[in-house]
């Protein structure tokens, strides 16, 4: 946490970025798709004798299409120093993948008229968080883009997005038969995190700096004694790499045969659990499994895999 | 096509209501003519793939919208100086948007005196936008 926050200081010091030129002039053509999409039907945008006779003295662009003539278009890209885009790419390493806008607030300090050419530049104000919204954890972001045509600043925008972890979807399923036959698992201070994410239905898996580790270890794979370790939660869902199918001996309060699966998940770690609700003969190396959590009590909810 | 002057305007008048097919057409068409060429506002598929049970409407429709509806009634001259606009539900493909208005406040910003007007959109999932328009008109009043 102590990081997205650091990342956000970074990249707010560094203020406005480059200046994008707009892709056209400020121009008719897109007036007028523009209105005829929105079903705007005011002629100081359209027609040159009414705008010329009103308030304006000739045509102007409607003032809410400011963003419109700097957008990226089909295939463009974010410039390398665009602050939005680096600070939602902070958030996705952290697990924020998902994104949606809150709100949007422009000012616009004169019309456009056609023929002028807009650029934008954007600077991260703040963020907020972590807050737990309807839609997950997450962070809002906002952002500040000022429109300007030469140094004359024309509109400006404060951008909020919701950068979230969607709630996960994974089934808790509740076990309890299992609870006086159960081999329990061996909580450590090193293992503690991983079990209280599965009573949560999270699959996380222990970080050291890029690198994943599972199972969680007390030392940095590199060695380094100085580190310590965080987590992502996983996606949940991966591929089998490898199965066995139990026959024998009995396993206290399971029914035979059944299957545990080595699974890779997205992120590139293998994980063991029990394949469940799938005949032994219908698994195969490669098939999807998505991660579900068995509640056995209070204590312990193990997890467990199922065909996606 | 007349505008309001600020002598014919006063606070609590309600704006007439308007109602928006949100029809595939008006939400591709809409998110091309913004230049928003994100999957979800007009490959089906892609949305669905993306969780959405549909394609919806994008952002910067819903600012022209607002905007539009604002200058519909205030009239062709109405100079519409800020949108603040919170986005709600979605508004998915084949849903219908009716946006309801009510003006909010007079206020004086700099030399010029303006209107707050309070929108809000609806659809079938609630509210789709709710916000804010400040506009500036003629005094109308032989000022």
């Amino acid at each position: 946490m102590t990081d997205i926050r650091e990342t956000a200081k970074r990249i707010a010091a560094q203020g406005s970025s480059t200046p994008v030129a707009a892709r056209d002039p400020v121009n008719q053509a897109m007036i007028n798709n523009w209105v005829e999409a929105i079903g705007d039907n005011n002629p100081v945008y359209t027609d040159p004798d009414f705008a010329a006779a009103s308030i304006h003295g000739g045509v102007v662009a409607p003032p809410a299409m400011a963003q419109v003539w700097t957008m990226r278009g089909l295939h463009g890209k974010r410039n390398a120093d665009d602050p939005l885009g680096a600070m939602l790419a902070a958030l996705d390493k952290e697990g924020f993948t998902s994104v949606v806008g809150t709100n949007t607030e422009q000012t616009y300090h004169r019309y456009l008229r056609p023929g002028e050419r807009v650029t934008a530049s954007t600077k991260l104000r703040d963020i907020n968080g972590p807050k737990e919204t309807a839609l997950g954890p997450g962070w809002f972001v906002t952002t500040v883009t000022t429109w300007s045509v030469g140094e004359e600043p024309v509109a400006e925008m404060v951008f909020r997005v919701l950068k979230f972890r969607p709630k996960s979807s994974a089934r808790i399923i509740d076990a309890p038969e299992y609870a006086a036959s159960v081999l329990r698992p061996v909580i450590s201070r090193d293992t503690a995190f991983f079990w209280e994410g599965t009573k949560k239905g999270e699959l996380r898996i222990q970080r050291w700096g890029d690198e994943l580790r599972h199972p969680p270890g007390a030392v940095a794979p590199n060695g380094d004694l100085e580190a310590t370790p965080d987590y992502i939660v996983a996606r949940g869902t991966g591929t089998v790499y490898s199965f066995v199918v139990h026959h024998h001996p009995k396993v206290p309060g399971k029914k035979t045969p059944f299957v545990v699966a080595l699974v890779e998940l997205d992120e590139g770690v293998r994980v063991l659990g029990e394949l469940i609700n799938v005949a032994p003969e219908d698994v195969k190396i490669g098939g999807s499994v998505r991660a579900v959590f068995l509640r056995i009590d209070d204590d312990v909810t193990l997890p467990a895999w199922e065909v996606a | 096509m007349k505008t309001l002057t600020a002598a014919e305007i006063s606070i609590g008048m309600e704006l007439p209501e308007l109602v928006v097919d949100a029809t595939p057409t008006f939400i591709i068409s809409t998110a091309i003519a913004t230049r928003d060429f994100e999957d979800v506002h007009h490959d089906r598929d892609a949305a669905v793939a993306r969780g959405t049970k549909d394609i919806f409407l994008n952002i910067l429709t819903d600012n022209g919208l607002v905007q539009r509806y604002v200058t519909d009634w205030a009239g062709p001259e109405a100079l519409v100086r800020s949108i603040n606009i919170r986005l709600g539900v979605p508004c998915y493909a084949n849903d219908t948007l009716t946006f309801s208005g009510r003006v909010a406040e007079e206020t004086v910003v700099g030399r010029e005196s303006r209107f707050v007007i309070e929108v809000r959109a609806r659809d079938s999932l609630g509210d789709h936008i709710t916000g804010t328009v400040q506009i500036a008109v003629p005094q109308g009043d032989g000022q």
